[in-house]
């Protein structure tokens, strides 16, 4: 094996590894070493990725290959998909590591906390990595092995009953998908195929179709049930607001990059590199796909204009965001599939710094529920105009990263043919607006009806903890700047339309 | 001659009895045969795994210099390899716990009554088994099968309570009945056949009524003794009652000795009745052990009770892929490969979720699941231990369960069989949500609660957390297992010269 | 006309049905004991009758070989069931094994 191929698996120990040895870690008293680890487990990553992209450039075939059993292997193979996710999580992860040392300054059971972390952190790079099904499944139910038990950090009765409506979600999810999995293998093992993820899909021109049609379309549908857990397509979306029991940098991370993404960066290789966009195409089934992210879109919006507590509004607003990615995949042709991947990243951008915002509201000043946010720009004024990025991105306001996704979204649904999306853009559009600009009105132009419920001062006189309030600002920053420099030479659209252009010829 | 294993066959089961022997013989020095014997027998162990990988061939070692059909062989093939050496694994980490667990705090009567009969007990166990993994007739297994039961039920007897009596008691008749069911069927075989070699019964068997009388009886009485539904009411007694590194045995080994008799005898002996009827009820009744077990084990509000009814569950994992095992045997080796390898990793899980309860319990003083509340911050590693043994359990990724649930998925459905399907997922639903009851607990913050937990000594800390590691490292093992399992298939023992 | 050894096999079978019977049925002790060793006895018998090579002829000395093992096995089995029952007739004041499973247990 050269060295070359040892990258992938390198990628993933770089968190898996420190994560093992912080769960070693006294609370107190190797702290320091704790947030070393940390930090050098990101830094390492940066080293990989950077070798992993001077690789990619020369065309060389990048993959780590381990077998299983005799006619399995775990594969984890870096193309330009799985960098996509990979960087964004690794940046991502980064900034919300800073921000929970910040956040959980004092809380017992942190080396508990870091350690699971860091191997969430691995379970999403394996899953972004992942070039064949059973590497997959195996990241992807690690994954919710890992989130446990941070969703029930906190060890309170609720904590404990939203871990387990999550575990109920997500195991069933994974009972499904393990299903599907093995009834295509069973079904491909008889035509001779091995199911390693494929450009233009393995699938295609493949005897299976011929041979197995009704079998191969139902088990597209189990791989989008059963993914659809994650991605919390409507009706299985419950775990998500029940999830909201985590602390905020937990809230921050299933919502914006590890959970949810993996659930649509699933539906995305499911479409693309196992089925082929044009099989998918063929045998009809992005039409029901695309149904179900705009219901899904649709309803979370609705769902989320209710709420008053802040991060289920979040939550909801999530429910509806992510599907954007699958509208965008659903959509056949090479503009609206741009539109999904770009909001693959946009979003999770956007959502983690709305909820690093509503984390500091709620630890800075005790502020959970909108209702009490009045006059909070005031106060905190930098966290606000963070948020405030966030909140116009999410609604599409250009020059955030939003109204780059929604462009290409709308001008995908028209190319296609399938003009009423643009209709469900609008109106989801209209929607975000209808629940975030009230948030903002309140916070700046709102004057303060009565005492915070707490008033934590912090050294420098800054409006909260230096740890709690420099990722939002570095987050609402790439978000513009991912708006502005879209179109830039080695910006997002032009990696993303290197990966559109592979599956389309 | 040291290269050579058979040389050392002998020595495997004649170190663990001879440590055995001295350790009763001379009580105040048990510790002392049972640290050394444990650690030469897995030495030898050991060893013998790395001969029999560089030989690649069946070992044979004919006792006294007389060979079968009238002498005792004892024949290593890679099956029996891999039941020794996860006996070998797990005995060190029961002598190191059981070390720490027995030792008697208080000086009374009773704590030294355990301490000193169960090193012999457990060393008499260890021999049984090696013994009977290493026998290639009939009777022999018989005789080993005995000596394993006997050294069960004293050392589920030995916490002198009328509950754990009256089920070691059961435990005992169950035994004897399963074993004088299980000699008669060799009676008949013999009757039939004229030899108790297993390798000359397979070539000259045929599926005739005498033979399927005798397979009958063979059948009934091992899976009395394994414990499969209908035949598991003695199990959740005797495991949950016992102390707990008794009870990791008893899941993780006792129970496996039975059903190893019971694949060696169907895949060699009673191959021509791979197609009836016999093989398909195996497999039915495994399918109501998992759903009836796992039931059970949801209702249950002590901790060791849900463990000991998660064994009858898993145990019916075991019996799934029978059909499939007979018709293919010699050309796939995977429905073995899934079935042996979900064997041990419900070996090492089920230890150290025995263990792990008896860390808890030597804790807190009790095992009631509400019991457990805001434990974690006292002994984390036990609930790291239990929390990685239940993810081996429940089979999720990446875990020695899940890659022996995938094989014996891809079995099933490659050949149609997409009930046991159904059945194996629904099962994996199940144990999650008795493990995630038990872990629950662990997790939840208690306030102002343990002041008087009992410190753990560090030889009893280790050892679930270590098992249960390891039964997630046999994910990376298909590989090995597969080709170790090569050697000797298609099982059809080699006649000695 | 059933052969002698036919009628051997036949009683020993009838044995192992009634010991079998005994075990399962009666709750005390002693009897269930009883009831093993005479399902043991009866495997015995039959592995005794199959020996038989006729008259003019020695018997098959492996199931004699067997026989004796077996019952060195049985007395085993037969003193650790008695010192058993006699704990339990310690600890419980009585020799019956009460039909309950599902016993809390008594610590």
């Amino acid at each position: 094996m050269t060295w070359v191929n040892t990258l992938p698996l390198l990628l993933v120990l770089s968190s898996l590894v420190p994560g093992l040895i912080i769960f070693a870690l006294k609370e107190k008293r190797h702290r320091t070493i704790r947030i070393s680890l940390n930090v050098l487990g990101a830094l390492l990553k940066f080293f990989w990725i950077y070798l992993i992209i001077r690789s990619l450039d020369t065309g060389l075939l990048i993959e780590t290959r381990l077998p299983l059993l005799p006619q399995f292997d775990l594969v984890l193979r870096a193309d330009n998909l799985s960098i996509l996710f990979v960087i964004l999580s690794a940046v991502l992860w980064l900034v919300t590591t800073l921000y929970a040392i910040g956040y959980l300054e004092d809380s017992p059971h942190r080396s508990r906390f870091f350690g699971f972390f860091s191997l969430c952190v691995s379970a999403t790079m394996g899953i972004a990595l992942a070039g064949n099904l059973l590497t997959f499944f195996i990241f992807y139910e690690l994954l919710t092995i890992c989130t446990y038990p941070l969703v029930v950090h906190w060890g309170t009765k609720e904590a404990l009953h939203g871990g387990r409506t999550y575990l109920i979600y997500t195991l069933g999810g994974g009972a499904v998908l393990l299903t599907a999995i093995i009834w295509l293998h069973v079904l491909a093992s008889s035509s001779g195929l091995s199911l390693e993820f494929a450009e233009k899909g393995v699938l295609a021109g493949s005897t299976l179709l011929a041979e197995h049609e009704a079998a191969v379309r139902l088990i597209f549908f189990m791989f989008i049930a059963a993914l659809g857990v994650k991605t919390a397509f409507v009706p299985i979306h419950g775990w998500l607001p029940r999830a909201m029991v985590a602390p905020a940098p937990v809230s921050a991370l299933l919502h914006a990059v590890a959970v949810v993404k993996a659930g649509a960066f699933g539906i995305v290789r499911i479409v693309y590199d196992l089925y082929g966009i044009e099989v998918a195409q063929e045998l009809d089934l992005l039409g029901p796909l695309l149904i179900v992210a705009c219901i899904t879109v649709i309803v979370g919006s609705i769902l989320a204009l209710f709420q008053d507590d802040m991060k289920k509004r979040l939550a909801y607003s999530t429910v509806s965001q992510v599907s954007y990615i699958v509208i965008g995949v659903a959509l056949y042709g090479p503009v609206g599939s741009t539109g999904g991947l770009i909001h693959l990243v946009n979003q999770g951008v956007m959502k983690i710094t709305l909820f690093f915002g509503a984390g500091n509201f709620a630890k800075t000043v005790g502020v959970y529920k909108i209702s009490k946010m009045d006059g909070i720009g005031r106060r905190m004024p930098w966290t606000m105009a963070a948020f405030t990025v966030g909140a116009l991105g999410m609604i599409g306001v250009p020059p955030t990263a939003g109204f780059i996704s929604k462009w290409f979204l709308g001008a995908g649904a028209l190319d296609t043919g399938a003009d009423w999306v643009i209709g469900v853009l609008v109106l989801s559009s209209l929607l975000n607006a209808g629940y975030f600009l009230p948030i903002l009105y309140r916070g700046w132009f709102k004057p303060q009806q009565e005492e915070w419920p707490k008033n934590n001062q912090y050294e420098g006189r800054w409006e909260t903890h230096k740890l709690l309030l420099i990722p939002p600002l570095i987050t609402a920053v790439f978000v513009l700047l991912l708006g502005v420099f879209a179109g830039a030479p080695i910006g997002l659209l032009h990696w993303v339309e290197m990966i559109v252009n592979l599956e389309y010829r | 001659m040291v290269a050579d294993i058979a040389f050392w066959l002998p020595l495997i089961i004649l170190v663990p009895l001879l440590a055995a022997i001295g350790a009763f013989l001379f009580p105040r020095h048990s510790f002392r045969f049972a640290f050394i014997g444990t650690l030469v027998t897995a030495a030898v162990v050991f060893g013998s795994t790395g001969l029999l990988w560089q030989d690649k061939e069946v070992a044979r070692h004919a006792v006294g210099g007389w060979g079968a059909p009238l002498g005792i062989d004892m024949v290593l093939d890679g099956l029996s390899m891999l039941m020794l050496l996860l006996t070998a694994v797990i005995g060190l980490a029961i002598t190191s716990y059981a070390r720490g667990y027995f030792l008697p705090k208080n000086n009374s009567s009773e704590s030294w009554h355990q301490y000193n009969y169960f090193w012999p007990l457990w060393l008499f166990l260890w021999a049984a088994l090696n013994a009977l993994f290493l026998s290639g007739d009939l009777f022999n297994l018989y005789v080993t099968l005995e000596l394993l039961g006997f050294s069960a039920v004293a050392l589920t007897a030995l916490v002198r309570k009328p509950a754990v009596l009256k089920a070691a008691m059961r435990y005992l008749l169950v035994s004897l009945s399963g074993s004088l069911m299980y000699l008669l069927g060799v009676v008949f075989l013999y009757a039939g056949y004229g030899t108790l070699d297993i390798a000359l019964l397979g070539a000259v068997a045929t599926n005739t009524p005498e033979l399927v009388a005798a397979a009958a009886l063979i059948t009934v009485g091992l899976v009395m003794k394994t414990a499969l539904f209908p035949f598991h009411f003695w199990l959740p007694p005797a495991h949950a009652n016992a102390a707990a590194p008794v009870s990791a045995l008893l899941s993780a080994l006792v129970v496996k000795g039975s059903f190893y008799i019971l694949l060696r005898v169907w895949l060699v002996a009673l191959h021509p009745l791979a197609d009836t009827f016999i093989p398909q009820l195996l497999s039915g009744l495994g399918m109501a052990a998992i759903i009836w077990g796992s039931l059970q084990a949801m209702r249950q509000t002590q901790l060791k009770m849900l463990v000991a009814y998660s064994t009858v569950a898993q145990l019916g994992y075991l019996f799934l892929l029978i059909p499939l095992l007979l018709r293919g045997r010699g050309d796939d080796i995977a429905p073995l490969a899934g079935i042996v390898i979900f064997l041990s990793a419900h070996a090492l899980a089920k230890a150290a979720a025995f263990l792990s309860a008896g860390n808890l319990l030597y804790a807190v003083g009790e095992d009631r699941l509400s019991s457990l509340d805001g434990l974690t911050r006292k002994m984390p590693l036990t609930l790291a231990a239990f929390g990685v043994a239940g993810v081996s359990l429940i089979a999720l990724p990446p875990s020695g369960g899940f890659i022996a649930k995938w094989l014996m998925l891809n079995v099933a459905l490659e050949h149609g069989y997409w009930w046991l399907m159904i059945v194996v997922i629904g099962g994996g639903l199940m144990a999650a949500v008795y493990i995630m009851r038990v872990m629950s607990h662990l997790f939840l913050e208690a306030r102002g609660h343990k002041s008087d937990v009992k410190p753990l000594p560090l030889c009893m800390s280790w050892p679930p957390f270590g098992l249960a590691v390891l039964a997630i490292l046999l994910v990376f093992t298909g590989v090995l297992v597969t080709d170790m399992l090569v050697i000797g298939a298609p099982w059809l023992l080699e006649v000695a010269p | 006309m059933l052969e002698s050894t036919q009628l051997y096999a036949i009683a020993g079978i009838v044995l192992f049905g009634m010991g079998l019977y005994a075990l399962i049925v009666f709750p005390h002790l002693l009897r269930k004991i009883l009831g093993m060793n005479i399902m043991g006895t009866g495997v015995f018998m039959v592995f005794v009758a199959i020996g038989y090579r006729g008259l003019d002829e020695l018997p098959d000395p492996v199931p004699h070989a067997l026989v004796i093992t077996g019952i060195v096995v049985a007395v085993c089995a037969t003193g650790l069931a008695l010192a058993l029952a006699t704990q339990i007739g310690i600890k419980t004041g009585t020799a019956r094994l009460t039909p309950d499973v599902e016993e809390d247990d008594g610590s």
